[in-house]
């Protein structure tokens, strides 16, 4: 059986054909062919492929296409503005908050879910708020200062 | 994943009378169990009934001395709820410390109660705190609602609809969370109120349990130090590559110390 699901993706009305087992990343990915949004693990563990659904942070791996029937997505394409990075983005670019890149577009879009209701977030709230998301490169360390400064540009 | 036929119910009529004509269906709440249990081929339902339309099912009141939580309010809900921190706070830190941000955004009350993780928080926080769980049919107490591993009350279809907390005069929740999934490797309630004690123990065996030694020592001298000699015995507590049994039963006494100290 195959439905038809409409959605706002990155403010573009987009629809498509998808079957009830479709997952919302592959979706993504295979049909729209954003593959800014990563799968790392499948398993709802690393959070390589969060977007926000309606506002909110969700793991696309494991939200069914046809669950963002009629919502609003939002994936790391949307960020960047005429060729220039999201400050978010910069921030990572300017504190070696990435190694391989593959976690960065998820990192990246829960930072700005915590940054969306906490502008200002501690150095543990930071840490607190990762852990949906993992890392196998940086260590963390240079993850929590980007987000850190990104927050801050985004302040300023 | 097996094929599946997907449908919105749009109202709990309808969700249950759509469950009772398939008899092969599963209701779908936040996804967070569901969704990869149906990746690994686990569950191969005829049908998936979202439940994301029942807007009855959602939100959060206080009335009568108790909290009622819809089904299908997420974590992140009862966690950021002031109402809840305000009457109940044990229960948004039990919720606040499930999983991570993109779980709690999702994942629900229904769902986890339906589900019954041996592991999962929300259980302790139902029968530690003596709540009351409504479906679509009936409300069914606390210590009636889960069964065995995995296993509640519920019968084939019927529907959590909302489950309501009598707020406690004092309570707390701790747990030792697996460091990787946040899962309770141990989690226990603790509440006092005029109904008497309750100590509730999640993680550490097959299901949820209570500790009446503690209750009573409890009810006699509301102190951690009342609770400090008492253990449980390893036998029957699960088994994995995480924690021993007897290493499960230590951390019953350490948690249990810990929550009587914090509910203070
Ligand atoms: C990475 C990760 C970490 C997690 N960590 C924790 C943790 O630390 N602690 C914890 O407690 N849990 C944890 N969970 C589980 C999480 O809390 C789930 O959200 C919860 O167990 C299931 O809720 P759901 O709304 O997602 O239900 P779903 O996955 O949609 O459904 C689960 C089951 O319940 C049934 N169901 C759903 N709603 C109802 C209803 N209203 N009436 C009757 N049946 C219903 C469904 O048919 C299904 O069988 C974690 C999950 C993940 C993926
Ligand atoms: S790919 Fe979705 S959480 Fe890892
Ligand atoms: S930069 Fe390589 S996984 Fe994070």
């Amino acid at each position: 059986m195959t439905l038809m699901v409409t959605m706002t993706l990155n403010g573009e009305s987009v629809s498509a054909e998808v079957e009830g087992r479709t997952l919302l990343v592959q979706l993504i990915r295979d049909h729209f062919r954003l593959t800014g949004t990563h799968v790392g693990c499948d398993t709802s563990q690393c959070g390589a492929c969060v977007v926000h659904m309606n506002g909110q942070s969700v793991k696309s791996c494991t939200v069914l296409a046809v669950q963002a029937d009629g919502a609003q997505v939002s994936t790391i394409e949307s960020l960047a503005e005429n060729g220039e990075l999201h400050p978010m983005q910069q921030a990572f670019k300017d504190n070696h908050g990435l190694q391989c890149g593959f976690c960065t577009p998820g990192m990246v879009m829960s930072a700005l879910d915590l940054v969306a209701n906490n502008p200002d977030p501690s150095e543990a709230e930071i840490r607190d708020w990762l852990e949906g998301n993992l890392c196998r490169c940086t260590g963390y360390h240079n993850i929590v200062k980007s987000i850190a400064a990104g927050a801050q540009a985004m302040r300023s | 994943m097996y094929e599946f036929n997907y449908r919105r119910a749009s109202s709990v009529f309808d969700a249950v009378s759509s469950s009772d004509q398939s008899g092969d269906a599963s209701y779908l709440a936040g996804g967070m169990t569901l969704i990869p249990v149906l990746k690994f081929r686990l569950a191969a339902p005829s049908d998936v009934i979202d439940l994301a339309d029942l807007g009855e099912l959602k939100g959060i009141r206080t009335e009568n001395g108790a909290v009622a939580i819809g089904a299908m309010t997420t974590h992140a809900e009862v966690a950021g709820s002031a109402e809840v921190r305000q009457a109940i706070p044990a229960l948004a830190d039990l919720a606040e410390s499930i999983g991570d941000p993109q779980v709690r955004n999702r994942g629900t009350i229904g769902g986890s109660i339906a589900n019954a993780d041996p592991a999962a928080d929300y259980p302790a926080a139902v029968v530690g705190l003596g709540a009351t769980v409504h479906t679509n049919s009936r409300t069914i107490g606390a210590d009636d609602f889960f069964t065995a591993m995995f296993e509640t009350a519920l019968e084939p279809g019927e529907l959590v609809t909302a489950v309501s907390f009598p707020v406690p005069d004092r309570a707390a929740y701790m747990k030792f969370p697996n460091p990787a999934s946040r899962y309770a490797i141990v989690g226990v309630m603790v509440s006092q109120s005029g109904d008497g004690v309750r100590v509730a123990v999640t993680g550490a065996g097959g299901r949820v349990f209570r500790v009446a030694e503690m209750e009573q020592a409890l009810a006699a001298n509301f102190v951690p130090e009342a609770v400090a000699g008492i253990s449980v015995s390893a036998e029957g507590l699960n088994e994995d590559l995480h924690a021993s049994p007897e290493y499960r039963a230590h951390l019953v006494t350490v948690m249990a110390r810990r929550a009587v100290a914090a509910a203070g």
